[in-house]
């Protein structure tokens, strides 16, 4: 009963709230917020000059830089062939269009670790890929975005979907009236009422590749300082029992998804209000 | 919300529109089959091809090398306890999902959209992180650590450990696809079960569930492929004890690291298996879900 009384705004005759509720905190409370909170509360044992060097170690920061440049360079790769592919998807009738959409959603499907090692056999010097390529692939950081580009895919895609789906006719026809060639219909109509959903759908396919492990240690080769991502660097950190420091660096890197997943919101609440709902 | 748009968009296309008009808003031919060929190309090389890859190195020494790597005991092992894990924590997420789906989408209260936010927290955690905050709990320098180890229970490096990362991995599934739902549909119905006198339980299961219950099932699929393919969170607190804590993606990692990569490639082909099943699954229900969300609207 207390927690309908302090936090209902309104008298409902549906029962179950306070059950419902109650049983949605205490689960949240017990799987998610408190674990995390732990993760907060440990680095506090570290004195603050320990904290700092563990987290701007020169092996650290290399790790970073790979993390962070690949995931943008993934989420950027995502957003170019997201929007073409979405496109393709929304607009064109083509054979195997369904299929194709379909499979769109695979590396949410596809285990992390399957998509890890067939990458790496593909991309590999003696793969199906890697040997028509004239560049190295697997264990360079040029496999680091590949793993990440193939995560990010359905991000893009499918945020984009819905608003190219619901893009009125109407508007490109009237553009189309008025003299524009359909390239500018495109930049200066279609570009625009799509471009919120766009930087959602990158922000979340950057969001994922920055936590990303399974698809990309197989590919990476993990070399310090070259091709180790900071993931790899935390569970390297636990093998060998330096808690305190994996936990300072997970730290840094949860303050950095949590920035995202605000940005991530901002983003979305944009998207509505473009497509005025 | 979407009720309303749905009333603005209401008019069907009339089929007068002047063809000239209609060339006017797509692109010349040659651009039409150019994106499509980018697109394709794109999606060949990043998705079609590796997904092909799986089953084709698994066959590459032959279905006997494939099926004993299979019916090997690690493997079964390995098999058995990520069906027990998703066994267990699949349910659970159910569970919460349909508590956190009523509460939210039923009644309006303060401090709903700091609950939403929190629900969908665990996608935005590095799943590594996911292992490791599991690790500063229950872990031998742990909070519980030392109560654990004094009552001789264990759970990092065990079954309990493994569960509960899953969980935490594949918390918002099931919650995420019923809310927006749930919310869609409004209470009316279930206010009317009420008034004709309804119990809570009734209500639930005469009203609500028959409303929801493909959008459930996909929600419990999305969550289940997750559940069983999850690597990273389930790396950290597994301890890698070959035909004990090992997983099915943690016996890949194993196989794929000793070079036997046949092995691998064949237990890895079950799980992408798994991955089109529920692809395939995805489709059927979601044509569901948009018809049951078209029916409530009207």
């Amino acid at each position: 009963m207390l927690l309908s009384r302090a936090l209902l705004k309104r008298h409902s005759v549906l029962p179950g709230f306070d059950l419902a509720l109650g049983f949605t905190l205490l689960y949240l409370s017990c799987i998610v917020l408190v674990p995390l909170s732990a993760a907060f509360l440990k680095t506090f044992t570290l004195t603050w000059p320990a904290f700092w060097d563990a987290v701007t170690a020169p092996r650290v920061v290399a790790a970073y830089r790979l993390t962070f440049g690949a995931s943008l360079a993934a989420a950027l790769a995502n957003a170019v062939f997201g929007l073409v592919v979405c496109w393709v998807l929304v607009r064109y009738e083509f054979p195997g269009r369904r299929i194709v959409d379909a499979l769109v959603d695979l590396p949410f499907a596809l285990p992390t670790a399957v998509a890890g090692i067939a990458l790496t056999a593909l991309y590999s010097g003696n793969g199906w890929i890697g040997s028509l390529l004239p560049v190295k692939v697997s264990f360079t950081p040029v496999g680091v975005w590949v793993a990440l580009t193939f995560i990010g895919l359905p991000f893009v895609v499918r945020t984009l979907q819905p608003v190219l789906e619901d893009l009125q006719r109407e508007i490109e026809e009237a553009a189309a009236i008025l003299g524009a060639t359909r390239l500018q219909t495109f930049r200066r109509v279609i570009l625009p009422i799509v471009t919120p959903a766009l930087l959602t759908g990158f922000a979340l396919a950057f969001a994922r590749a920055l936590g990303e492990y399974g698809s990309v240690i197989f590919i990476a080769g993990n070399l310090p300082m070259v091709s180790e991502i900071v993931p790899l660097l935390i569970i390297t950190k636990l093998e060998q029992f330096d808690i305190p420091g994996a936990t300072a660096i997970a730290v840094v890197m949860l303050v950095a998804s949590f920035v995202l997943l605000l940005a991530i919101n901002g983003l979305q609440a944009w998207t509505r209000a473009r497509q005025g709902r | 919300m979407s009720a309303a748009a749905a009333v603005v968009a209401a008019p069907p296309h009339v089929a007068a529109v002047p063809p000239r008009v209609s060339e006017a808003t797509t692109e010349p031919a040659w651009v039409r089959r150019s994106l499509i060929a980018v697109a394709l190309v794109f999606l060949t090389l990043f998705l079609f091809v590796p997904l092909v890859a799986v089953f084709a190195e698994a066959l590459k020494k032959g279905l006997d090398v494939y099926l004993a790597a299979i019916v090997e005991p690690d493997a079964l092992s390995a098999i058995r306890l990520t069906l027990v894990a998703a066994a267990i924590s699949v349910p659970l997420n159910c569970a919460f999902g349909v508590a956190a789906a009523w509460a939210i989408a039923k009644f309006d209260f303060r401090g709903k959209n700091l609950l939403l936010t929190l629900i969908d927290l665990p996608f935005s955690v590095s799943p590594v992180i996911a292992g490791l905050i599991f690790v500063l709990v229950f872990g031998l320098q742990g909070w519980l650590g030392g109560w654990l180890r004094d009552h001789d229970l264990k759970i990092i490096f065990a079954l309990p450990g493994i569960v509960i990362a899953t969980i935490f991995i594949t918390f918002p599934f099931v919650a995420r696809e019923l809310i927006p739902l749930m919310q869609a549909q409004g209470v009316e119905q279930e206010e009317a079960a009420r008034v004709l006198g309804a119990s809570g339980w009734q209500i639930f299961r005469r009203v609500t569930l028959p409303n929801v219950r493909w959008a459930l099932l996909y929600g419990v699929i999305l969550c289940n492929a997750r559940a069983m393919g999850e690597f990273g969170a389930v790396s950290v607190v597994s301890g890698h004890i070959r035909g004990q804590t090992n997983t099915m993606p943690l016996h890949i990692e194993i196989l794929y690291n000793e070079y036997q990569f046949a092995a691998a490639f064949a237990v890895a082909s079950l799980l992408a298996g798994l991955a089109l099943l529920t692809l395939a699954l995805k489709v059927v229900v979601e044509r569901r879900v948009a018809a049951q969300a078209e029916v409530t609207r009207r």
